[in-house]
């Protein structure tokens, strides 16, 4: 189930990017559709943190340290608002890369909580 | 391009390509602080230089962050100085750590370049420098900053 959301959150961010980058490249800003599109995988990026938490509760113990987890679900679940705020200040196309950025760096967290559940590398 | 500025702090570091670069500094501050953190409090004696490096390296970055959100002149200037230390930086400890493995039993921030981070330590700097100059040439021929 946790395995199942990493993977589903990491492409949708990825797909996130792309869409946000195609607009950079286009020269313009974040329009309404992207925004919405930021909400939606921020809110599964929400869940994941919850998922996460109540895994922990249920005693699972994830291969690395527990805080360290919690640390990268919390920043995962903080990725996509501060994205959307930062394009939502910068109405240019750099605003759309700074959402495409943050798009990178929510999949990046992704494969690293992957690693940090599974134990897959150190 | 602003033309909602507030009084008493200067976007212009922040605004157009600006907005992605400082974006991307306060990635690697959260980064590199919290990692070194971790590291530090947890297992200090397994990788001391390594991490130590890491904790520097943050706090470098951190500045730059701080620099460009304030976005004066000084603060500019601070931020060419925090670059450029950075990017010594991470050519120094990148050729330390591929030179003497043996003192490094785990990767800093800057380890091979910043390789295990898609280099973006290296490639950073580099465009974090030139944004700096190019924002700088801007304001020089007598034109006052907005």
């Amino acid at each position: 189930m946790f395995d199942a959301l990493t993977i589903a959150v990491a492409v949708a961010a990825l797909g996130l990017a792309a869409w946000c980058a195609y607009a950079a490249f286009r020269d313009q800003p974040t329009k309404d559709w992207h925004l919405i599109g930021m909400a939606l995988v921020g809110v599964a990026a929400l869940v994941q943190l919850v998922v996460g938490i109540v895994r922990l509760a249920q005693g699972d113990d994830p291969h690395d340290s527990a805080t360290v987890f919690v640390s990268y679900l919390v920043g995962a679940a903080f990725t996509l608002p501060a994205a959307a705020f930062l394009s939502l200040t910068e109405r240019s196309r750099w605003g759309s890369a700074t959402a495409a950025a943050g798009g990178v760096v929510l999949a990046v967290l992704q494969v690293r909580l992957y690693d940090i559940w599974n134990g897959t590398s150190g | 391009m602003a033309d909602t500025e507030r009084p008493g702090r200067d976007r212009r570091l922040t605004s157009g390509p600006g907005r992605l670069i400082v974006t991307l500094y306060g990635v690697v501050t959260v980064g590199a602080i919290s990692r070194s953190a971790v590291q530090l409090s947890t297992n200090y004696s397994e990788a001391p230089l390594a991490y130590t490096l890491s904790a520097v390296a943050g706090l470098v970055y951190a500045v730059i962050l701080v620099a460009l959100v304030r976005g004066s002149e000084g603060a500019r200037r601070l931020a060419l100085v925090c670059c450029t230390a950075e990017l010594l930086g991470v050519l120094a400890v990148g050729t330390w750590t591929l030179a003497d493995a043996d003192r490094f039993p785990d990767q800093t921030v800057w380890s091979d370049y910043g390789m295990g981070y898609l280099f973006i330590p290296l490639l950073l700097p580099v465009t974090g420098l030139l944004w700096l100059r190019r924002s700088g040439r801007e304001i020089r021929p007598g034109s006052s900053p907005a």
